[in-house]
């Protein structure tokens, strides 16, 4: 997620002193993205190295100074908003990792492993779910983050239960044999 | 907290002998009044099975269904139909509602079939409407609801009267993800406000609105998420990034 994008985008709505800013994108994100303040004032100081932002007073510390947008800036954040997330490589899912790790371990059984980590994915979206349920209808910020992560999660659960399915029907013979390096996941292309 | 649901050691098996097919093994569940509980396992794991057992609706090979501390074995056909209708609430994906009769009409059939008069009926009926925000699609028929209306009807049809357990079977299955969502908010208010309810899915999203996830495979109960643990942390650094 881009911290500097979005404190560009809260600066268009004004200038703003970095602890405000803090505040708001906590608040607009439903306090499930926290924020520390070093990384604000680091993020801002880098920002203005830019020349997307500039600062009041150039010579008092973080604190005392209120930033702007600068045209660059607004620019650079409109140019943000349309390009399309990197969406072409695949991460390197430590999930995946893990569960292509075990299926060539001896003495692993892959399908408890698959197991254990469905049910902390699924501890994880009730916890995101009832925070959505418990938060005003009009929250809608959390609402979004929240929907963001279970989907994600939600995704990571599938893939764990078509693993599962895969694996279950593999014949004895066809079963990956130690020693035999699987595919690297971020080498393999959508 | 009241134990609505109990079942101790179920056991299902359909045929017999080389061909017998075991649905269920000693399953055991405890669901109290005010609980969500959600059974997880994909198609054929038997979670359907131990829905329509705890919903009397099928009798268990061994094994004891007790709902609100009675056991449905010791019951005579006629009291197991009548437990059903006064205690049990069911939830289907395709809402099953009856075409002829309006919204107030389905929602009030199980209190007039168990002898409750048609007025007194029909008006804790669109009570129960009102409740689910569908007072204003009390006299439509369901061909004139949408889908998400359809299925709040259904909830309104299953917790209408004195019901102390609501068993739901992939609920949202055949909804968007809103209006998904807007059932299980109404599921999740029923039992806060004290009914017990189980809800079997494959479904993810729709397990992580219940209070408790239980993992069935292959008719056995594998697993069981963990209690809601103290103060809530939000997302690790990992993911924030």
């Amino acid at each position: 997620m881009s911290v500097r994008h979005a404190l560009l985008a809260l600066l268009t709505e004004g200038p703003e002193y970095g602890l405000r800013l803090r505040q708001e994108f906590e608040s607009r994100t439903g306090d499930v993205w926290p924020l520390n303040v070093g990384q604000v004032y680091t993020t801002l100081q880098r920002l203005e190295r830019e020349g997307w932002v500039e600062s009041d007073d150039a010579g008092s510390d973080g604190a005392k100074k209120r930033y702007r947008i600068t045209d660059g800036g607004a620019t650079e954040l409109d140019r943000w908003l349309r390009t399309p997330p990197d969406a072409t490589t695949p991460p390197r899912d430590e999930l995946v990792i893990k569960v292509q790790v075990a299926v060539r371990m001896p003495g692993v059984d892959v399908h408890d492993l698959i197991q254990t980590h469905r049910r902390q994915l699924i501890e994880a979206m009730q916890h995101y779910t009832h925070l959505k349920a418990d938060a005003p209808a009009d929250d809608i910020g959390l609402a979004l983050v929240v929907d963001a992560e279970l989907f994600r999660l939600e995704g990571l659960v599938r893939w764990l239960d078509a693993a599962g399915v895969r694996l279950a029907k593999l014949p004895r013979a066809a079963a990956p044999r130690p020693g035999v390096p699987a595919p690297d996941p971020a080498q393999v292309r959508a | 907290m009241t134990t609505v649901l109990e079942l101790r050691k179920v056991a299902k098996v359909y045929g017999s002998g080389p061909s017998a097919v075991h649905a269920l093994h000693a399953a055991d569940l405890r669901v109290d009044a005010g609980e969500l509980v959600a059974v997880m396992g994909p198609s054929g794991s038997g979670k359907s099975t131990l829905l329509t057992i705890a919903g009397t609706l099928e009798e268990p090979s061994e094994g004891e269904v007790l709902i609100g501390g009675v056991g449905a074995a010791g019951l005579s056909a006629n009291a197991r139909a009548q437990l059903r209708r006064r205690s049990i609430g069911f939830v289907f994906q395709d809402f099953n509602l009856l075409p002829g009769l309006s919204a107030t009409e389905n929602v009030a059939l199980p209190l007039e079939l168990d002898g409750v008069g048609r007025r007194a009926a029909h008006a804790h009926a669109v009570r129960t409407l009102d409740d689910l925000g569908l007072a204003d699609r009390a006299g439509h028929f369901p061909d004139d609801l949408s889908g998400g209306e359809r299925q709040r009807v259904a909830i309104a049809r299953a917790v209408v009267g004195d019901r102390q357990l609501l068993l739901a079977d992939e609920p949202t299955g055949a909804l968007d993800s809103m209006n998904g969502e807007a059932v299980m908010r109404i599921l999740r208010a029923a039992c806060k406000r004290g009914i017990a309810g189980v809800v079997v899915t494959h479904d993810a999203q729709l397990a992580s609105w219940a209070d408790r996830v239980i993992f069935i495979r292959d008719g056995r109960v594998v697993d069981e998420t963990a209690p809601p643990s103290g103060p809530e942390v939000l997302l690790d650094k990992d993911l924030s990034r």
